[in-house]
């Protein structure tokens, strides 16, 4: 049976054959981020030994390490967007991509997330946002929706929700969008535009955990969580002309920002370039 | 495939713009040209003192060689950052003091997991907490050696004075690129601070390692594996096409992760140890002065070593029979030499700006029949020869 689904998936030719099956659970979003990721630097035509993938850790994290057939670096807890900084140094002519979730990225990793965007260092970040920790069991996260229930906030959660993509937009990224598991041709675009933009890129993907999540909030089916993203998505251009109390638990899909600023690893090349010129040690 | 720094245009640049003869430094600038010697060309840091010359001189003089300096957000990102740029072929460095150090140990361990060549360098200062921020100490000693967690060795060197950080910290590097393992540089914020007189050498005097690559495809293939023998796998490098997978995960050869068995995990950790313990030739080393007809032996390591010499050498000229041991490389600790030195002395005296670190790896190893004490002073002032000198005089 499994041989049969790898033979007639085209993007198995992405994947590490050896790590399969994913140990992701049935239904989630994991998988469909994954497909959208392959699908992405296939129309891209990108070549994988072209290609590093960072993960921290968490079920998102696996997603890039060890399934996506790269070179893969599968770090310590929050840490990957600084582990892929001195990758991306080390070969700026690379595509340095790193996929996590948003405990790991926007909780504990949340300083190197800002600290990224404010340098603008060209990495793509897709940013897998379940509103849970799901590998240590599902509980509260910065992104848990205020109300909901968690292993950790049993009664209701009383914080309020990090806006991931609204806050790196608003810490310099140069390309920032959002999307969930319902939108997947939307989401292989903006993928696509991420790996193409030059600067730091982020797209956070509003993904189903039905086991951790969904389960304690009324949703155990995987379709019925895909059924609440795509009732209270809300485009970005129609989220402008609405209130704060309008948008309350709803998901703003679409491009955040778009735009071009100096990207870290050329300004610090250009910068060594200047230094050596001005002490005559060019050419050496 | 290349690691970057071993060009000859890095040589010719490094001759050019470092002449040797005799400079004034000071101990922090020594341990940043020692590391520029060593073919350093990556370094990401966070201020912190007394440490921040490292990365100021680094900031200055890197760009000049065609290298990179980052100052990152924090330390835990520094060393993160350091351990990405060493799997794309940098040989890289970090400098910080105590509580920085006490952030870099998560990720030092991971470095520690995934072989991954580098060199932090701990400019030990007062503790424990913020304590005496800008006072030296040498607090540090089992920090460097258990401050993360799991079962695992670590190599760690402590330079005695200014010129020695020159070439302790070359020596950092080469232990670290020939073993794959990072290595710790225990320095101090006494010696940091102190100018004296060094003597840059010329490009040729300092030899300098690299890591060792895969010689074929196969090699490549196991990047965790132990083709030679020696407990040290080849690394192949990111951006070459070989998809290796790196991670702090129990790993099998090949790098991909197995957490359940056992036989894997028992495997990978005893080679990691194995590697160190069969490789004692790479990177042990210790000084003796006066050791064979001495009855009193003196034990120093780092800053306190040389106020020490002074001590045993008037006390040779009051006719005491005393000499001295200083380890440079003090994890793993030469506890054979200190055995056998051990059987030979009727006392001990183990002097550092601490409480009592040295001393319990000392205590492991000698009889006791041997008086054992230690000279302690903390505070942020080292320890004077008149203070070390009184306290031979009182086993003498």
């Amino acid at each position: 049976m499994a041989k049969e689904i790898y033979s007639t998936y085209p993007m198995v030719k992405y994947l590490r054959k050896e790590a399969l099956p994913t140990a992701l659970c049935p239904g989630c979003g994991g998988g469909t981020v994954l497909n959208a990721f392959a699908n992405a630097v296939d129309q891209l035509k990108i070549d994988p030994k072209d290609l590093v993938v960072v993960s921290g850790i968490g079920c998102s994290a696996w997603i890039a390490s060890p399934y996506f057939l790269a070179d893969t670096l599968h770090t310590t807890h929050g840490r990957a967007i600084a582990f892929a900084t001195g990758v991306k140094v080390g070969l700026p002519d690379k595509k340095v991509v790193v996929i996590s979730g948003d405990g790991d990225l926007a909780s504990i990793g949340g300083n190197h997330l800002l600290h990224a965007a404010r340098r603008n260092i060209d990495i793509t970040v897709l940013l897998v946002n379940n509103f849970i920790y799901g590998m240590t069991g599902g509980q509260v996260a910065p992104t848990t929706p205020f109300g909901a229930k968690t292993t950790t906030s049993p009664y209701r959660n009383i914080e309020h929700p990090l806006q991931i993509s609204e806050t790196v937009a608003a810490a310099g990224a140069s390309y920032v969008a959002r999307w969930t598991t319902a939108h997947v041709y939307q989401l292989i675009e903006s993928i696509k535009t991420a790996l193409q933009v030059k600067g730091f890129s982020l797209v956070e993907v509003i993904s189903q955990c039905p086991v951790q999540y969904g389960r304690r909030n009324k949703m155990k089916e995987p379709a019925e969580m895909l059924r609440w993203f795509l009732k209270n998505s809300v485009p970005v251009s129609k989220a402008k002309k609405m209130s704060p109390e309008e948008l309350e638990g709803k998901f703003i899909i679409g491009e955040i920002i778009n735009r071009q600023r100096p990207e870290f690893t050329e300004e610090l090349n250009k910068l060594i370039d200047e230094v050596q010129e001005h002490f005559g040690l060019k050419g050496e | 495939m290349i690691i970057r720094g071993d060009e000859p245009e890095q040589l010719r640049l490094l001759k050019r713009l470092y002449k040797p003869g005799n400079y004034f430094l000071q101990g922090n600038e020594a341990v940043a040209y020692g590391a520029l010697f060593a073919g350093c060309r990556f370094y990401a840091g966070y201020p912190i003192t007394p440490s921040s010359e490292i990365a100021e001189t680094m900031a200055r003089e890197l760009p000049k060689l065609g290298g990179y300096y980052l100052q990152m957000e924090d330390e835990i990102g520094s060393i993160a950052a350091m351990v990405g740029a060493s799997w794309t072929g940098f040989k890289v460095m970090t400098a910080t003091a105590g509580p920085g150090f006490s952030l870099m140990q998560e990720n030092l361990g991971y470095a520690v997991m995934t072989e991954t060549p580098l060199v932090l360098v701990d400019v030990q200062r007062s503790g424990p907490s913020t304590g005496q921020a800008t006072k030296g100490a040498q607090g540090d000693f089992f920090q460097a050696k258990w401050g993360t967690h799991g079962d695992h060795p670590i190599v760690a060197v402590s330079p005695i004075s200014v010129e020695d950080a020159f070439w302790e910290t070359v020596r950092a590097f080469n232990i670290s690129e020939k073993l794959r393992t990072p290595v710790v540089v225990l320095f101090d914020g006494v010696l940091a601070h102190t100018r004296e007189q060094i003597r840059i050498p010329d490009v040729e005097e300092v030899e300098i390692t690299y890591r060792k690559l895969p010689k074929n495809e196969e090699e490549a293939k196991l990047p965790f594996g132990d083709p030679h023998g020696d407990g040290v796998p080849p690394m192949p490098l990111f951006g070459h096409g070989y998809f290796t997978h790196v991670t702090g995960s129990t790993h099998k050869e090949n790098g991909l992760r197995d957490v359940y068995t056992p036989e894997v995990h028992d495997r990978l950790v005893r080679r990691i140890h194995r590697k160190i313990e069969q490789n004692k030739h790479v990177y042990e080393k210790y000084e003796e002065y006066f050791t064979d007809d001495a009855e009193i032996l003196v034990v120093s390591w780092g800053v306190t070593a040389r106020p020490s010499l002074g001590a045993v050498l008037k006390a040779r000229d009051e006719g005491i029979r005393v000499g001295l041991f200083v380890p440079k490389t003090v994890h793993p600790f030469p506890g054979k030499r200190i055995k056998e030195l051990g059987k030979k002395v009727r006392a001990i005296l183990v002097p550092e700006m601490n409480l009592g670190q040295l001393i319990l790896e000392v205590q492991r190893f000698v009889n006791d029949d041997v008086l054992l004490k230690g000279v302690n002073k903390i505070g942020g002032v080292p320890l004077t020869v008149e203070e070390i000198l009184r306290e031979i005089r009182g086993v003498a």
